[in-house]
């Protein structure tokens, strides 16, 4: 083959592979790029070596590598006397060349070629097939050609086995496969050979695909089982085979993790290592499938399921069994659905969406996202019914508090969980089994078993009303609430934030599809906000009863206004037609608070509600139609209450008068003379430390720290040091809510 | 937590809570759903049942399959719908079964289907086993072993056998789409390998769930209950019921056998509402037997744990396995465990 010709060959054939494979990631595709000029490069170096560029020691080693390639190619020369000098110097430039960087496509083409066409001896051979790594990838046709020297005859037994040891090593860099797949029934055939079996088994272990399994293939692997007895490559690719044709052939391996396959990669583990170095992206995933349940969990629990979710079996068991009288010819026709075990990226599962092979247990579609997504959009009634069915007994079978004493399977069932909530969070959407489970088991929990994902899965409860699902689930949940500790008490709130969060995000996706449905069980949209309602309110009451037990805790009161930042934003954020308001004991808990961060949360909650409630005004009088979502004057009453309580202390001095009135008398009888000014700015318990700061810095001269000094322009200044401070929810809440006309 | 009662009740009907019924209306799942929300927030059971009356088997039935299923001790198993499963390919599964058997036994070692084992598995329908037409028909798997020797009477030994049967089930059936077929309770006898064996296959073949069925205290009783108020010709057993006490180093067992005719008097003396059975009926007639108890032995039976319940009609355990004794009772007996079954599924 002249170098000319070589070079159209590799162009054409760059063409075809970069055309072909539609799913080789842009990654890949950018990384092939490159390789090509890699190759277009060193091929000229081979061409012209007259063009004598010796600029730097690299490209010496490639021209050094060019001549040996060459030298190969041409064959042994006969005559020379020192020829095994020669001979050795080529090879030793080669291996260098492969084990330092690699041997671009073009060297690998070539060397192939000579190591398996019989041109040198075999130890030559071997030494060539050693070093056979590439830089990045090896291009599929010179594996077919390779393998096309196979049939000649011309290599000895040691070099085939290398020669598939080697394939089988260098599997995950070989740019397609689907040539290579071409030749599944010559590889097939070479299973006959006792040397090169082990080997064959393997290699068409990563290269089955449903296709090939046939039934006279089966017969086959039967007969060679009987010849052969139990071996274990044998039954890895049998029991493969029984993955893609369970009406053919039944397999059962024992439990016990074994070693399928001898180890191929260990002449190459370095040279491997530096490839996906270089590499760095994933290589060209190969199937990856399990060799039947025992291996991934060795520990068989109990018949019922050797691991909690199911593994991924396309379903072709169940449907082949519902055509009546099932013929052979039925199976050797492919029937032209997408088998799961192929679905490896988002535009596959798109583009054969409406043939897609489903698992043959739903469970499985938990440890798979692409399967998640299917049916998230998915409207067969009986795929759900499936999941459904299984995701409830295997909850209500793992739940530890259901078995007496039993808590040995705790990590296990943690991580069920964690599996559910990690497939609810994705989905965006909680699971019906999961809500019927909290039903059943909420009563019977003891608040501590597996507490974080129990409270998560209530988080993720599907939108319903709230009447409904009080009585089943949030007066549980409220028991345990009162009971436990205040910990306990924020992780609830928390989830509950979490909850209403998901409700909302869900009403505001759906209100704008309400139109095109017609059904027949009316839900208005009214109604649907007086269930958000009603949850917001029982939080306000779990809050307010927690903040009476757990002492006016801060810590607490930092949980229970996160909710309310929730709350106050629904018009807003999530354009809703609600605003509730937090109830006056939180109100007053966090306006009173000693805690500056619990004033400036609560500042800027009130200014959220603020823009919420004048954002609705205004919508209210330019649509004067949607009367039924007008809210109702009480609720803008209380927020000026509010209001008012808040600029009354914090600004005006003038506290105890409008909102929260305390009558003189009893104030006098406290005994504070100056009572009027101690819930200002300045005094308020929890800004009196930045009041000091802020006189100390600002003039440190003073002798005596004088509080009642901030007034007229220090009072600005002393806002601007608030400011500064990072009190962003104090600064928001003066600037919308305050005149500044009215300095005091 | 009535204190914190929200006054306001929402108006609107509890079924059109959903939003997601605009997409799907009232689809199986919907109902389910609704189904185990009333379940929870009720007492799970319905507070009266009927007495299991003569026998209701239809009339299409095979007698010596029936008689089959009398006299042996079953494991209950409760199961949920099966996916795709089809009478008509009865044969196909035996050979698909008996292939995975055989593999499974020898682990290991790959067989083809098809080829000949020596084991054998059957599937068989049974014919007349249900309640309402609407029922799903029952069917029998059995795994027999193949004889070595060509005898002339090939009589297979039966090493194994379970059945699957659903009677009274409509509360199942109105909350599955047609693609399922609703066989709740499976009752197997042998060893228990060979269950797993089977269960493993049937579930990964039709996605289903197998889950041990267990009688708790409560249903024992009703069962002594209704299975004392059926009427017999003859009484073939002693009404015997077992206590469970919780004591270590060993727990420690009381029986209580009476005669069959004494409990039906005792039952008569306590039953009012003809032809059903009532909780208050149910707890008052085990109140006498206790109240009974305590005279002579100064023991309060109520503090210990029934396991055990057996009558002349059937007999109950705890654990889950029941063997039933009268074939003219045989489908009231099969109607309370199909509720329990679809109950634990829900």
């Amino acid at each position: 083959m002249s170098s000319q010709k070589r070079v159209k060959d590799s162009q054409a054939q760059k063409r075809t592979s970069q055309g072909s494979d539609t799913y080789e990631t842009n990654l890949l595709a950018g990384e092939e790029k490159e390789d090509l000029n890699d190759s277009k490069r060193s091929l000229k170096h081979g061409q012209d070596n007259i063009a004598e560029d010796y600029g730097h020691a690299d490209d010496q080693g490639e021209d050094a590598l060019q001549i040996a390639v060459r030298y190969f190619e041409k064959g042994p020369i006969k005559t020379s006397q020192s020829k095994d000098k020669i001979l050795e110097k080529h090879l030793k430039t080669v291996e260098n060349v492969a084990w330092k960087n690699g041997l671009a496509p073009e060297g690998i083409d070539i060397l192939l070629n000579v190591a398996l066409s019989g041109k040198f001896g075999s130890a030559v051979n071997t030494r060539i097939l050693k070093c056979m790594i590439p830089t990045t990838l090896i291009p599929e046709d010179s594996v077919v050609k390779a393998v096309s020297w196979l049939c000649v005859g011309k290599c000895s037994g040691s070099t085939k086995v290398l020669f598939y040891r080697w394939l089988v090593a260098m599997f995950d860099f070989i740019d397609h496969k689907d040539q290579i797949n071409l030749l599944y029934g010559f590889f097939f055939a070479s299973l006959q050979d006792d040397a090169l079996c082990p080997y064959v088994c393997h290699l068409l272990y990563l290269l089955t695909r449903k296709e090939n399994v046939k039934p006279f293939r089966v017969r086959k692997l039967l007969d060679l089982q009987a010849k052969m007895g139990m071996q274990p490559h044998l039954q890895a690719l049998l029991s493969l085979y029984k993955f893609f044709a369970p009406t053919l052939i039944s397999v059962s391996l024992p439990a016990r993790k074994k070693i399928y396959f001898k180890n191929s990669e260990n002449l190459w583990k370095a040279a491997l290592f530096a490839v996906r170095q270089r590499n760095q992206g994933p290589p060209p995933e190969p199937l990856k499938l399990m060799l039947g349940p025992a291996q991934v969990h060795p520990v068989k629990r109990k018949w019922n399921s050797c691991s909690v979710i199911p593994v991924l079996n396309s379903s072709s068991c169940s449907k082949e069994c519902g055509k009546k009288g099932m013929t052979l010819s039925d199976y050797l026709s492919s029937n032209g659905s997408f088998p799961l075990e192929q679905l490896k990226s988002f535009p596959q599962l798109l583009q054969n969406i409406h043939c897609l092979e489903l698992p043959s247990q739903m469970g499985a579609v938990l440890n798979n996202s692409l399967l998640l997504h299917y049916i998230n959009c998915v409207k067969d009634e009986s795929i759900l019914l499936r999941l459904y069915h299984w995701l409830s007994q295997t909850l209500q079978e793992e739940c530890i508090w259901y078995k007496m004493n039993n808590y040995e399977h705790g990590k296990e069932f943690t991580n069920f969980l964690d599996t559910i909530i990690r497939a609810e969070c994705f989905l965006q959407e909680g699971f019906y089994s999961c809500e019927t489970f909290l039903y059943k088991s909420l009563p019977l929990w003891d608040g501590f078993c597996c507490r974080s994902q129990f409270l998560q899965l209530v988080s993720w409860i599907p939108f319903s009303s709230f009447s409904e699902l009080k009585p089943l689930l949030f007066d549980h949940l409220a028991q345990l609430f009162f009971t436990s500790t205040i910990y306990f008490k924020c992780s609830v709130l928390q989830s509950l934030k979490e909850l209403l969060q998901n409700w909302l995000l869900w009403l505001s996706a759906d209100i704008h599809m309400k139109p095109v449905m017609n059904s027949p069980l009316e839900t208005t949209l009214g109604g649907s906000m007086n269930s958000v309602s009603e949850l917001i309110q029982y939080v306000g009451r779990l809050s307010t009863t927690a903040m009476r037990l757990e002492n006016n805790s801060t810590f607490l009161l930092h949980f229970i206004l996160d909710f309310y930042e929730k709350v106050c934003d629904i018009y807003i954020n999530y354009n809703l037609p609600l605003v509730v308001l937090f109830p006056l004991g939180i109100f007053y808990s966090a306006l009173l608070s000693l805690d500056s961060s619990i004033l400036n949360q609560l500042c800027y909650i009130m200014h959220r509600y603020r823009n919420n409630l004048t954002a609705a005004k205004k919508n209210e009088l330019v649509q004067k139609t949607k009367s039924e979502f007008n809210f109702s004057s009480k609720t803008y009453q209380e927020f000026n209450h509010y209001l008012t309580a808040m600029v009354g202390c914090l600004w005006t001095s003038k506290p105890f008068q409008k909102g929260l009135y305390i009558d003189p008398e009893v104030l006098e009888k406290t005994g504070i003379a100056e009572y009027k000014n101690s819930l200002n700015l300045v005094h308020h318990p929890a800004l009196l430390n930045y009041a000091v700061s802020f006189l100390l810095q600002e003039w440190p001269e003073e002798r005596t720290v004088s509080m009642s000094s901030i007034r007229g322009k220090k009072w600005n200044w002393y806002l601007d040091y608030l400011f500064s401070e990072g009190l962003q929810g104090l600064k928001l809440f003066i600037r919308s809510s305050i005149h500044h006309s009215s300095v005091p | 937590m009535d204190s914190y009662d929200t006054s306001e009740s929402t108006p609107r009907h509890s079924a059109s809570s959903r939003l997601k019924d605009y997409f799907i209306g009232a689809t199986p799942l919907q109902k389910r759903l609704e189904s185990v929300r009333k379940l929870t927030s009720f007492i799970p059971t319905p507070p009266r049942r009927k007495i299991p009356q003569c026998s209701q088997l239809q009339e299409d039935n095979d007698p010596q399959k029936v008689a089959f299923l009398l006299h042996k001790q079953w494991t209950l198993y409760s199961l949920t719908p099966l996916y795709k499963f089809s009478y008509t390919n009865l044969k196909e599964y035996s050979r698909l079964l008996s292939a995975f058997i055989a593999a499974e036994k020898q682990k290991g070692l790959a067989v083809e289907v098809g080829e000949d084992f020596n084991i054998k598995v059957t599937f068989s329908t049974l014919l007349g086993m249900k309640g309402t037409q609407r029922d799903s028909e029952a069917f029998l798997v059995q795994i027999l072993s193949k004889s070595q020797l060509p005898s002339e009477n090939r009589e297979h030994k039966v090493l194994w056998t379970g059945w699957f049967c659903c009677i009274f089930g409509d509360s199942l059936l109105e909350t599955v789409s047609e693609d399922f077929t609703c066989v709740p309770l499976f009752l197997a006898n042998g060893a228990e390998t060979n269950t797993a064996i089977v269960g493993t296959w049937f579930q990964k073949t039709f996605d289903c769930y197998f889950s041990p069925l267990a009688i708790n205290a409560f249903n024992l009783s009703w069962m002594a209950a209704m299975w004392t108020a059926c009427k017999m010709d003859q009484y073939m057993a002693a009404t015997e019921f077992l206590w469970s006490v919780p004591c270590s180093p060993q727990s420690l067992d009381i029986s209580y056998a009476i005669h069959p005719e004494d409990a039906k008097a005792l039952w008569d003396s306590v039953h009012k509402t003809p032809g059903e059975v009532t909780q208050e009926e149910v707890d008052l007639f085990m109140d006498c037997l206790y109240s009974h108890f305590h005279r002579h032995f100064k023991i309060h039976l109520s503090a210990t744990r029934l396991v055990r319940v057996s009558t002349s009609v059937a007999s109950a355990h705890t654990d889950g396995k029941i063997k039933i004794l009268c074939h003219k009772y045989l489908i009231g007996v099969l109607a309370y465990l199909t509720e329990l079954a679809i109950f634990q599924i829900d």
